[in-house]
């Protein structure tokens, strides 16, 4: 079944590297696999060197310095520096968790590009809530910081029905804060996401309201604040072009070394995705069975195999495709001409139910205990 | 926004321009983003070095180029630019 035999992959441009799953916080919706806690080995300094090297070799460019909180390894500023030197944009992507004025300026000097802030709504009580640890004024900080520095900075907020209705208020800050950039990235159900679902989707009428917030506010900042609106997939009637097409453009290194077409691939059966221990970079982007699973459309079944848009969706996302209906080959069932697309209409109707009534189950905070206890059980 | 022709003209700060050997080309790099540049537009954002006015800017690619008649195309470019944040005017 796997994959297309094509000779000469398109190379990476985009290298997420996942120094660490240590993370301060405890976000529910956390992109880190459920059963991170089992991942817990983490490779050196000297092997994330060669792997930025060779993969900047084969044309990655953009690098993701995140995690996990990537500022919980010692070697970040000498990785930056390493990853400068090769010519690499260097993105960190952070809670600003463990973040002073020394570290930026010594950053600075190791040639770190940009900083991405996370923060989690735009009120005290709800960000330390989301977060599961005190660390909006914190944030707030980190963020002037920055700014000071010079930095280019995207502040980055997760939208899901806990903060939805601080849009406004959530822009305001974001402008106050000098972002250059704010990404409004609704919640993707993968992981930690997926397991709190029902407690995280907004209603239909919640996304509308947001997002003519949000485009309204686009049109006041335009020359100063640009503003990325990741779009809540389940209520559009065809699925995103997943990674830019599987093994075309991303390639993410977990932090014990295995390599990953897309930071969830961890969650597919079956791929036996290599580790940068064992094979280069180049072996592993051209010629393993992971990075070739789901390249070209060979792969692919009905509806997606004669669909007239495969080369523009790529059949959507495999991870959603598999989580929702067990079949990782099947159409992401967000197409609206899946065969599944029931599913997706009942996931909104029962996120709607759980909003609606009076006794919501807890959310599930992402730390080791949780996911000890929910990798034993699913 | 429109291009002020009395004015320098800088490459932004917040961005890098770069040669890329594995793509033979250019390219603007920021946050999470990458723009591939043709060799026109990237001869004329080398230019944009705070030291030059369009009127300059112009003249230097002309002479470059040897050729002339190239005000219309070098504007509209970097009003696209300015646009999108690549190069700043004081």
């Amino acid at each position: 079944m796997a994959g297309s035999n094509n000779p000469k992959p398109t190379p990476p441009r985009w290298l997420l590297a996942e120094l660490t799953y240590k993370c301060p916080l405890q976000c529910p919706y956390c992109s880190n696999p459920l059963d991170y806690a089992q991942h817990n080995s983490e490779i050196s300094t000297a092997d994330w060197k060669r792997v930025l090297s060779q993969a900047r070799k084969m044309g990655a460019v953009q690098l993701g310095f995140s995690g996990g909180e990537p500022l919980s390894r010692q070697d970040l500023p000498e990785l930056v520096e390493h990853a400068r030197q090769l010519g690499y944009y260097t993105n960190l992507i952070t809670s600003g968790y463990g973040l002073n004025e020394e570290k930026i300026i010594q950053l600075k000097e190791a040639g770190l590009d940009h900083i991405q802030l996370s923060i989690q709504a735009s009120t005290q009580e709800l960000n330390d809530h989301i977060a599961g640890t005190v660390s909006y004024e914190n944030k707030k900080v980190v963020a002037h910081l920055i700014k000071k520095h010079g930095y280019p900075m995207v502040l980055c907020v997760v939208i899901h029905r806990e903060n939805i209705h601080q849009m406004q208020q959530i822009l305001e800050m974001a402008e106050e804060l000098g972002a250059d950039y704010v990404e409004l990235a609704n919640t993707q159900y993968y992981g930690w996401a997926h397991k709190n679902r029902d407690l995280l989707m907004p209603t239909k009428e919640q996304y509308e309201t947001a997002e003519a917030i949000a485009q309204a506010y686009k049109e006041q900042v335009a020359d100063k604040m640009k503003i990325y609106y990741i779009i809540p997939d389940f209520h559009e009637d065809r699925p995103k072009a997943c990674m830019n097409g599987w093994g075309t453009t991303f390639l993410t290194i977990a932090p014990d070394g295995v390599a990953l077409p897309c930071h969830s691939a961890r969650e597919l059966p079956g791929l036996d995705c290599p580790n940068v221990n064992d094979f280069s970079i180049e072996q592993i982007w051209n010629d393993s069975k992971a990075f070739n699973f789901f390249r070209g459309y060979e792969w692919m079944k009905e509806p997606c195999r004669s669909c007239d848009e495969k080369e523009k969706d790529f059949g959507g996302c495999r991870c959603q495709a598999y989580l929702l209906t067990g079949d990782m080959y099947s159409t992401d069932p967000v197409c609206s001409k899946s065969p599944d697309h029931p599913l997706i209409d009942d996931a909104i109707h029962t996120a709607r139910i759980s909003a609606l009534s009076s006794d919501e189950k807890p959310l599930i905070f992402r730390n080791s205990k949780n996911s000890k206890k929910h990798t034993l059980n699913s | 926004m429109t291009l002020n022709p009395d004015l320098t003209i800088t490459f932004s700060p917040m961005h890098r321009l770069q040669w890329e050997e594995a793509q033979q080309k250019d390219v603007i790099l920021y946050p999470e983003g990458m723009v591939e540049l043709n060799q026109s537009s990237a001869e004329i954002l080398k230019l944009c070095d705070g030291s030059r006015r369009l009127e300059q800017v112009v003249a230097d690619l002309e002479q470059k180029f040897s050729t002339r008649g190239l005000i219309n195309d070098v504007t509209s470019f970097l009003e696209v630019a300015l646009n999108n944040g690549w190069i700043k005017q004081p």
